[in-house]
Order: C-alpha cells, then structure tokens, then sequence
C-alpha cells in the first residue's frame, strides 16, 4: 500500500515532463486531467485502506498518510480534476509553445499540493507549500497582460514573505524540540503530549507558522494579494488555487495547530484565528456590496469561506468534521463557479458585472449552471456547504463562543444579500428590445465535470457511510490519538 | 585553542552579517547592495562552518559549502546578471532618508535583543546570546521590503529576511535537517528566478521597475 503514496507525487512529476516532450500533439491538453485523475485515485485508496484501519506510511516516515492527509489528497484530486477537465484547451490552442509549460506547471502544482498533504514533517510540508507559490507563480502571470503581471508580482512577494515568515516558526518550533531528547520536525512524533517541549518557543513558533500559512490561505488582514492572483489567472488555475490550495495552507494551521494545543492549550491559537477569520468575513462583506467584476466577486467569496472555516478551526474537535466537509464543497463549487466564470469571460469578452446581462435568456447554457452553482455557494440546502456552516455555528455555540459565530451569522446575512443582488443583476432580466438574439444553449465546454461537481457536493452531506466515518476518524488524528 | 577563539569567532561572523544588513539599507546603488548581499552570504556560510567545527558535525560544513555556493556565489550572481553598466546606474530613491532608516535599524535590533531576551530567555550558550542577531535581520528585511520602490530593490529585502531567518535556525538549534535546508536553498533560488524574470518583464511592459506603477488592480 506504501506505494499508492508515491503515485500522487511521481505520477504527476511524469505527465509534466510528456508534456514538454509532446511537442505538437493534441493529447498534451489531457495532462492536468491525467494528473489530477492521479491524485484523485491514489487519494482514494488511501482512504479505503485508511478506513480498513491501516496507516501507509513510506521514505522512511517521510511520507505517511492518516485519515486526514488522506482525505485532503482526494479532495485535492477532485478539485483538480473538475478545474482541469472543466477548462480543458481547445485543441489548437494546445499545439503553441506556452501550453507546454502551462500544463506542466498545471501538474507540478498538482504534486507539490499532493507533497504538502502527504508530508509527515512540518519542515517537508512547508518546502511543499512554498513550491505551490513556485508553480502557481507563471500560471498567474500566464496571460502576460499588465494586469496578470502586477497580480503576479505581489502574489509571489507577500506569498513568499508569509510563508517565510511560517518557516521562522517552524525554525522555533524545531529549537523547542532541539531541547528535549528526539529533534525533530515530525508532526506526528511533536503532537504526542510527552516531549516537554519549551511552552514560551512554542507559542511563538506557532503563532508564527500560523501567521505564515494564513498569508496563503488567504485570511485577512494577509489577504491582500488573493483578489488579484484569482481574478487573473486562468479560469481552471484559480479554480485550483481558490478551490483547493487555500485548503491546503488551512491542512497546514491544522497541523500546527494540533502541536501547539498539547503544550500551550487551545486559547492562545483560538483568539488568534477567531480575528482573522472575523475580519476575512468583514472584509469579504465590506468589498462584495459594491463589487464590479465576477471573478473578484468569487475571490473575495473564498476569502468569505476561508473565514467561516477559520472560525471553525478554532471552535476546535467539536467543529472540525464540519470544516472538512466544508473543504470539499467549497473546493468543487468553487472550481465549479471558476470554470463557468472563465467560459462567460470567453464568449462574453468583459469580466464587469454589469455588462453582463440577462444571461438566463440569453445564455441558458451558462447561466443554469451558474445559478445552481452560485445558490450552492451562497449555502442553500441540499449543498453540503448548508450543512458545513450550521454545523460550524451550533458547534461554536456549544462551546462558548457565541459572540464569535453571532457575529460570523450577521456578516454572512450581508455577504449572501449581496451575491444575491449581483447574481440577479447578471442573470435575470431581459435583453435590450432592439437587439436581436438567439438563446445559445451550449455549455462552451465539456458539460460532465459541471454536473459531477453539483451532484457530489448535493449529495455528500446525505452519505453517512464511508464519508461521516471518514471525517470523524480525521477529527480524531488531530485530536491526538491515532 | 579553538574554544577560546569560538566566542570571538562567532561574534565576529554575527557581527559582519549585521553590518551588511545596516549597509543594504544605508547604500542606494543596487550593485553595491548585490555586493552586500554576496558578503552576507560569505559570513553566513562561515558561521555555519564555525558551528559545525564547534560541535563535531561535518553535516553542517557539507550545509556550509550548500549555503556558499547558492547565497555567497548563485544568488547574487543571478542578480546581477545583467551589463555592469545599466546596473551601476540603478539608484534607489526609497521611501526613508538614511537617516531615518539607519535610526530605524539601531531601533529594530534594540527591540530585537529585547523579545529574544524577554521572550525566549535563550540560556548562556555563546549562540544563544548571538541569537537575536537573527531576528534583527529578519526586521531590517521587513524594513528594506517595506520602503524600497524597486522591484530588485524588494528582492534584496526579502533574501535579507531569508538569511535572517537561516541565521535563527543555525544560532538555536544548529540547523535544520539537512533535507530542509536542501529544500530551502532550493526554494529561494527558484523564487528569486521568478522574481527576477517578473522584473524582467516589468521594465518592458512598463519601462521601469518601480514598484510604485502596479496600481491597476484594486476595490
């Protein structure tokens, strides 16, 4: 089983390199789809063998993956593949030089994603995150506009300087256990309550490291660059960034999280998260009211989300099943949302809101798509993210932190009052009378990863068995057993 | 013999990689911080080396060589990979006069002795006492990010912060993993090759680097 472990990290590593060797074909367009297929599967073995009650470890202990790692890669492989496959390349455009280096960074990406999940030392899992920034950072500027170019800069300084400023904390945190018989930097050996690590290094290596991987998942007031790198980056890579690599940095607080509670208690690391996932809502509700272009509105939609999932992380083990389902759903609708955006931008030509009108008559294609996806976001049942965010509320009302989740619900008011109005604004209504159109039913691309995504994240919350078991036994991993 | 030396040495070497940092924010020219920056690098490398001799480890004289080749030798020739000429013309017009900055830098490496000592009560050990040496740089780098116009200007800022950060890691805790460190080194020469391609494009999208021009993206 230990092998399934290197598949999600090599095999991807493989269809990066065919595709800078695939020098003219067709097929190189299918790359990101082979590599995220990848991921998605071997995430899934792990899972099944995860749930038969055995722990794949490999490389030493280098690699190992419980419940939760588990879990995060199919998720990764999942989002992947909705945001790979829902903005494949037309054919031609996949013969020109710049696809070749796009679909290998696509599967790069992919891997060090895989790598950051799977890595079974804090030190190994930030080397991992930092090669995301790495990979992402010419997907970013991809498009070599003015505007992609200033979104890429400022995604790769304060990306790089946050995640800097996390490996100053695992740096402290590894001093902390210099001190005590066994250094390392395992997560698994520093989460185990015996080491007598030194209280005062911990506390700041971790409020370090947690300041750091917020940067990159995007909680203010670190959130500047996320705006900018979403909203210019190709639609299927801010699908991957905003559906699923955010996620990845929140994996990392988790973990961070798990080391600092055994030594210094939950507090400290609770008030911490609970601001900034305060001020993510607040920010996200002060610049959705007035915002002007979708893809932004998205952005700011998963600084919204990464919010709400903040507060979960620090409601503690009560909320955490919720997070995780949460991670999933917001992963695929918003990869979903990503995809749609991209293809209105294409045949529309503007990324402004309000020249774009009644697309529900205009555009059935697109827009019932749309709407579904967007009325999953906003949280209407039967999404699973409804179920998510009341199970992060009642959780956090459980344990004493009303003033927090009371707050989180009124900013959430704001923020769907607003999606709402800026939906109706591009969807419903009718065409100008002067203009003569044919409604345009098609889907401007491959219909399937649209419908699977809805369909998976409709019926997820209803699946008991093997998912609940699944997000209990990783709630369990960071609770300490295991 | 050596024990003697090692308090003197490592003070020595800590005391070059502050001055560096305290000359990148009083020079303008960008050549002379690339210089500054290659000599940090030297001194760090030694450090490591001092270190490494100190306590037996050849592991850390391997990491030492690593660190001489990619921040003494690489990165700054990476930087400076362009005509002498157009760089020695690159002044830098930042946001502080020195002055102002140097005062800053006296004031960030006071407030640094006094979290290191306050907080983490780093115990006698002659590495413990350089320690917020470290810390100083890493707020010296915020400081040249924070107040530096030009896109390379910034890059310097932030190897600053990263050399800061490598010089906690050796004055702690003697290092972290040799496979991290490998990872690390790798990183910041690949973000530094984005950084610097980025800027390569920035002059030709927008005749110039400076920073200052990326407004186009806002709320």
């Amino acid at each position: 089983m230990s092998v399934v472990l290197w598949i999600p990290l090599v095999g991807p590593l493989f269809f990066a390199g065919l595709s800078l060797l695939l020098r003219t074909s067709e097929l190189r367009r299918f790359v990101g789809v082979a590599a995220s297929s990848a991921v998605l599967v071997s995430g899934l073995f792990l899972v099944s063998a995860v749930l038969n009650g055995t722990v794949p470890a490999s490389g030493g202990g280098m690699l190992r993956a419980d419940a939760l790692s588990a879990y995060m890669l199919s998720v990764v492989g999942a989002v992947g593949l909705i945001s790979t496959w829902g903005g494949l390349s037309s054919a031609a455009s996949s013969r020109t030089k710049d696809a070749a280096g796009y679909e290998a960074l696509i599967a790069l990406f992919l891997a060090a994603m895989s790598l950051a999940v799977l890595a079974d030392s804090i030190g190994l899992m930030w080397a991992a995150v930092e090669a995301t920034t790495i990979a992402t950072a010419f997907l970013v500027g991809h498009h070599r506009t003015r505007r992609s170019l200033e979104a890429a800069w400022k995604y790769v300084i304060l990306g790089s300087v946050g995640v800097a400023i996390a490996l100053l904390g695992i740096v402290l945190i590894y001093a902390a256990s210099v001190g005590t018989d066994t250094p390392t930097l395992s997560w698994l050996l520093l989460s185990q309550s015996d080491l007598g690590l030194d209280p005062a290094l911990i506390t700041a290596g971790g409020a370090l490291a947690v300041l750091g991987f917020a940067t990159k998942s995007g909680l203010a007031p670190m959130h500047s660059w996320l705006p900018d790198a979403h909203s210019q980056a190709p639609a299927p890579v801010s699908g991957l960034m905003s559906g699923v690599l955010l996620s990845v940095a929140l994996y990392a607080i988790l973990r961070i999280q798990s080391i600092t509670n055994l030594v210094i208690g939950p507090e400290f690391l609770r008030t911490m998260l609970s601001i900034g996932g305060l001020l993510s809502l607040l920010v996200a509700a002060s610049l959705l009211i007035r915002q002007r272009d979708y893809k932004r509105m998205l952005a700011y939609s998963s600084i919204e989300h990464m919010g709400l999932m903040a507060i979960g992380v620090a409601i503690g083990p009560a909320a955490l099943p919720s997070v995780l389902l949460y991670i999933l759903g917001h992963g695929l609708i918003k990869a979903t949302l990503f995809v749609i955006s991209g293809r209105i931008l294409k045949v529309e030509g503007t990324p402004v809101i309000s020249d774009v009108r009644a697309l529900l008559v205009r555009r059935p294609g697109l827009a019932v798509p749309w709407l579904i996806a967007m009325a999953a976001i906003v949280g209407f049942p039967p999404f699973s993210i409804f179920f998510s965010e009341v199970g992060i509320i009642m959780a956090g009302w459980s344990v004493g932190l009303g003033v927090v989740v009371g707050a989180a619900l009124v900013l959430l008011l704001v923020i769907f009052a607003a999606f709402t109005r800026l939906t109706v604004q591009m969807t419903i209504g009718a065409p100008p009378h002067d203009v003569a159109f044919t409604p345009d039913y098609s889907a401007h691309g491959p219909r399937l990863p649209i419908i699977l995504a809805l369909a998976t994240t409709a019926a997820v919350a209803f699946v008991a068995e093997p998912v609940g078991a699944l997000l209990l036994q990783a709630t369990a991993v960071l609770g300490g057993s295991n | 013999m050596f024990e003697t030396f090692y308090p003197q040495l490592i003070g020595l070497c800590t005391g070059a990689l502050l001055l560096t940092s305290a000359l990148m924010v009083w020079r303008h020219s960008l050549l002379a911080s690339i210089r500054l920056l290659a000599l940090q690098g030297v001194a760090l490398a030694a450090l490591v080396a001092v270190i490494g001799i100190a306590e037996g480890e050849s592991e850390l004289v391997l990491v030492s060589l690593l660190i001489l080749s990619v921040k003494g030798i690489g990165l700054p020739w990476v930087l400076a990979h362009q005509s002498k000429a157009s760089i020695k013309q690159i002044q830098e017009s930042p946001r502080l006069n020195p002055t102002a900055a140097l005062l800053a830098v006296t004031l960030l490496t006071i407030l640094s002795y006094v979290v290191v000592s306050r907080v983490f009560g780093l115990g006698d050990t002659t590495t413990g006492h350089a320690a917020p040496i470290g810390l100083a740089m890493v707020l010296i780098g915020f400081l040249l990010l924070i107040s530096r116009r030009r896109a390379r200007s910034q890059l310097i800022g932030f190897l600053l912060l990263d050399n800061g950060i490598a010089t906690i890691a050796f004055l702690t805790s003697g290092g972290v993993p040799i496979l991290l460190e490998f990872a690390v080194s790798l990183d910041v020469l690949l973000v530094v090759l984005i950084l610097h391609v980025f800027a390569g494009r920035m002059r030709t999208k927008f005749g110039g680097t400076a920073v200052d021009q990326l407004r186009e993206l806002h709320d």
